[in-house]
């Protein structure tokens, strides 16, 4: 009757296996939170679902070398709970806190989050802001790419056939660091981003910027480095002349697109104002300070 | 292909059902199971309705495969109450009168009983964020907010406001 078959493989190499030996079409399936979606909606008609969540490591958070290492899998409620992945990076925790409800934290996961390809994924531009890398396994062997690198287009990733992530790496963090994500949507909770905003700085003890990464989303087909909003930031404090300075470059980086969530004009004016409002809560959270935060 | 075949526990008895792979955690337990309590409003994970318990944490089960539950442990809305005795949950969302046509409800206790699990004594702003996936469209929430304080202050064990 059904000809959708289900494989829960116990290792990698397993799953790259089926993947890359499927005739038809399949789906790595990890939370499931999109891929359901899809799936019921006849938008996606696979001939294959992997379920990766039996591969030993690709649920769990290991500090290690003082940076992080979070597997693909692992579901959004178990970063939140990580105090010490908090503590270090607060912006790509609020970010993935972001995604959906207390009932899709239990499921969804960083690599479906970046893999499903959305434009407006929250969980995704301030893991690019942190320079993170990913660790792909495929037919041709392992590889470590760098999460910008991944996204290609809505609903499109770089990823090959039989390829799938396993891992993510969070670089180690210098003293005065930390970072931020801050996204608009019309109401409180439980809405797509009209615009998304990652900031991640290093300060020295002065609090003069010595690195940046600025990242937007939702104002263009995949995520948005900013660098001209970072070369803004270097070298300065966050007055007055730096905080336009950056949400002109926000501003002049967006190729949105208007759609019932919002204009081209409103989404490019959202993204100054939230690139000056992520930048001013992670300069004071590599401070020290405990900024304010809405949620 | 042939069915899976699925063993899990659920409201606390082991339960064994054959499914196929496109079959949701929601659709057996209301079609295989006849636990239909759980309800599909949605079925994309927005509405909250389905709401059940897998491994101590709740998730919609319409965005679970009912395969991916072989091993776990599954609790409904009809493993809320002991026996005959309401949970404290279920008893203030009657008192409170916390509901109007009902299709919500289940999928708010059973969030509501897995708040309480972990946070006896949320704030408001607490409840309300921990029930933002769970949407009602007749209360106006604040009698669920209300009967949500008063099954709060049960499970603390303080006597009744």
């Amino acid at each position: 009757m059904s000809s959708l078959n289900y494989a829960a493989p116990k290792t990698a190499e397993e799953a790259v296996k089926l993947l890359a030996g499927a005739s038809g079409l399949a789906k790595v399936l990890s939370g499931g939170t999109d891929l359901l979606v899809q799936l019921r909606s006849g938008r996606l008609k696979p001939d294959l679902i992997v379920d990766t969540k039996q591969i030993p490591g690709i649920i769990g958070i290991r500090q290690e070398g003082g940076g992080f290492r979070i597997g693909a899998a692992t579901p959004g409620v178990d970063l939140e709970a990580n105090a010490a992945l908090k503590a270090a990076w607060p912006g790509v925790v609020e970010g993935v806190d972001l995604i959906g409800s207390e009932q899709i934290q239990a499921r969804c996961s960083l690599a479906g989050n970046l893999c499903n390809a959305s434009p407006a994924a929250d969980g995704v531009p301030a893991l690019i802001a942190a320079r993170a890398t990913c660790t792909i396994v495929g037919p041709a062997g392992t590889r470590t790419a760098l999460v910008e690198s991944i996204v290609i287009g809505p609903g499109r990733t770089s990823l090959a056939k039989g390829e799938f992530i396993t891992e993510f790496q969070l670089p180690p963090r210098p003293a005065h660091a930390s970072d931020a994500y801050l996204r608009f949507i019309p109401r409180t909770e439980m809405d797509i981003a009209v615009v998304g905003a990652a900031v991640n700085v290093v300060l020295d003890a002065g609090g003069v910027c010595q690195d940046a990464r600025v990242v937007l989303g939702a104002v263009a087909p995949t995520q948005v480095i900013v660098e001209a909003a970072a070369k803004a930031l270097i070298g300065h404090t966050l007055d007055a002349a730096t905080l336009a300075a950056i949400d002109a470059a926000a501003q002049a980086a967006c190729k949105p697109i208007t759609d019932k969530r919002g204009t081209i004009a409103y989404r490019i004016k959202v993204a100054g104002v939230l690139t000056r409002r992520a930048a001013a809560i992670a300069f004071a959270r590599a401070r020290g300070e405990t900024p304010a935060t809405t949620h | 292909m042939s069915k899976h075949h699925v063993s899990t526990t659920i409201n606390g008895e082991p339960v064994e059902f054959l499914c196929e792979t496109q079959q949701t955690l929601l659709d057996v337990l209301r079609n295989e199971l006849n636990l239909t309590g759980s309800k599909e409003g949605c079925a994309s994970g927005d509405c909250g309705a389905c709401t059940v318990i897998v491994d101590g944490r709740m998730v919609c089960s319409c965005l679970m495969l009912g395969v991916e539950a072989e091993g776990h442990t599954v609790t409904t809305v009809e493993g809320i109450a002991q026996g005959d005795h309401l949970h404290p949950v279920q008893q203030r969302f009657l008192e409170y009168a916390a509901l109007q046509c009902g299709f919500c409800t289940p999928g708010f206790i059973v969030a509501t009983k897995a708040l309480l699990d972990e946070n006896p004594n949320p704030t408001e702003s607490e409840i309300r964020y921990w029930l933002a996936g769970n949407l009602c469209r007749c209360t106006g929430y604040d009698k669920i907010v209300r009967a949500v304080q008063a099954a709060a202050a049960d499970v603390r064990g303080e006597k009744a406001a």
